[in-house]
């Protein structure tokens, strides 16, 4: 049995180019060569390396165990051929068919070997099926985890993708947060947020809010974690974006948010950045209903003109100084 | 004897700068050496640069807030300048926010907040006086 070749050894090396034609029969069969995501040319390279590897370790495999090292190879190819069938968008049957469609063509040729011993046929039809059912299942795996490794990739680029830090003035930082906040993503909002605050020098940070969905006593735990990081560090922080039922939601907690500074939008917040930092916003120019001003500015600009100040006035023709 | 983290004065403050990393003996001498310094100098700001400091624990945090209240005691306002992010994270983390620690970004806005701290308390006492 060592010595003497086994009809799959047979089956697999001297009738290697007939066995792949058939396979590639089959494969047509199945539908594969209609599938515009790989090529005919491609499938038959890859159904002709892979019959290849098989001829080489199978014969040096004396029990068929494909976590010997002869299988290495053909292990790695395996992985291969999952990797591309994930990026390449195939489900993970069409994946595993890839192996079970060689069943047919190997087992006629088993037949066409063993002839009219039907003991052998049956023995040598289980080794076969055996081994394919091995490698189909570890084609599965394989797949599985390139899926896994896509979707844990998707994550940290959403994860990085989902907090930007935004320079809204100088001096002043903002962080507009959009989706749940988890302790994975406060860590990274943290990092960047504070690591921003180091390399602009920048003294005061909001963070914008409007964009989380719910928040609950693990969000304003991990909110309020950044807000004393922040101050650690030496810069000030603003929470703004909090809509009513937010607001309502965090009282009847009983979070406690004392001395953290909150507004309610993104504009109260850096309008109070602004005049922490010593700027004041004034209109310069005159919008069609009247003159107006921002409100509420100390320090050295001058307001310009008289008559309706309000918050609609901070819209057109803003034109900042410095106050001191 | 264990080496010691220099205190240098200039003017009316007190600098200290920890370029090395803390271990507990240090910063207990340390603590020593700035109150005797403070009461020696009358010093009315303490500046305390932790931007070289690269690993806290809570001990090292503790000691921290404890210079900041003793110096605060001694009428020395303390500002906590140039905390790196990891280890304001890690103090955030073990549970320590420092209440009450005065803190500023760099030592140049730190010295700012002192002298109007100073100012503002000499203004008090000429509208005392007047």
């Amino acid at each position: 049995m060592t010595k003497e070749r086994t009809p799959l050894v047979t089956a697999l090396i001297d009738r290697q180019p007939l066995l792949h034609s058939e396979w590639m029969a089959e494969m047509r069969a199945i539908g594969f060569e209609k599938d515009r995501r790989i090529s005919e040319a491609d499938l038959r390279t890859q159904t002709a390396d892979f019959l290849k590897l098989l001829g080489e370790a199978v014969p040096k495999s004396d029990p068929l165990d494909l976590a010997r090292d002869e299988w290495d190879e053909t292990r790695s190819f395996l992985e291969g051929i999952s990797r591309s069938r994930v990026q390449q968008g195939f489900e993970s049957d069409q994946t595993a068919m890839f192996i079970f469609s060689l069943k047919r063509p190997l087992f006629a040729r088993l037949r066409e070997i063993a002839g009219n011993n039907a003991d052998a046929l049956a023995h040598q039809t289980w080794v076969a099926t055996d081994l394919l059912d091995k490698l189909g299942l570890y084609t599965m795996k394989a797949y599985e985890k390139s899926r896994e490794e896509v979707i844990h990739r998707q994550q940290t680029e959403l994860l990085e993708l989902s907090t930007p830090v935004i320079k809204l003035w100088d001096g002043v930082l903002a962080l507009p947060l959009i989706g749940t906040l988890d302790s994975a993503r406060t860590q990274i909002v943290m990092e960047s947020l504070l690591q921003r605050i180091v390399t602009t020098g920048s003294e005061i940070a909001i963070i914008d809010i409007t964009g989380v969905p719910t928040v609950d006593t693990v969000v304003a735990q991990h909110l309020l974690k950044t807000v004393t990081a922040i101050r650690l560090m030496g810069a000030d922080c603003i929470i703004s974006g909090i809509r009513p039922q937010i607001a309502q939601t965090i009282v009847h907690l009983g979070v406690d948010l004392h001395g953290v500074i909150t507004k309610a939008n993104l504009a109260d917040a850096l309008s109070l950045a602004l005049r922490r930092s010593g700027f004041a916003v004034t209109r310069v120019l005159a919008p069609a209903g009247g003159t107006g001003a921002a409100p509420g500015e100390s320090g050295g600009a001058a307001t310009n003109g008289t008559g309706a100040t309000g918050p609609r006035a901070s819209h057109a023709g803003l034109h900042a100084r410095a106050g001191s | 004897m264990a080496e010691r983290i220099p205190i240098l004065k200039m003017g009316e403050f007190l600098l200290v700068t920890i370029q090395v990393d803390l271990h507990d003996q240090m910063a207990m001498q340390l603590q020593e050496d700035l109150t005797s310094a403070i009461e020696r100098t009358s010093a009315k700001g303490v500046l305390l640069d932790i931007s070289a400091l690269e690993m806290v624990d809570s001990f090292i945090g503790r000691m921290i807030a404890n210079i900041s209240s003793i110096s605060g005691i001694l009428d020395a306002r303390t500002v906590v300048v140039g905390m790196r992010p990891q280890v304001a994270i890690t103090l955030v983390e073990l549970g320590l926010s420092l209440p009450g620690v005065e803190t500023a970004l760099d030592v140049d806005r730190g010295m700012d907040r002192l002298r109007a701290a100073i100012e503002g308390g000499r203004l008090d006492v000429v509208g005392c006086q007047g």
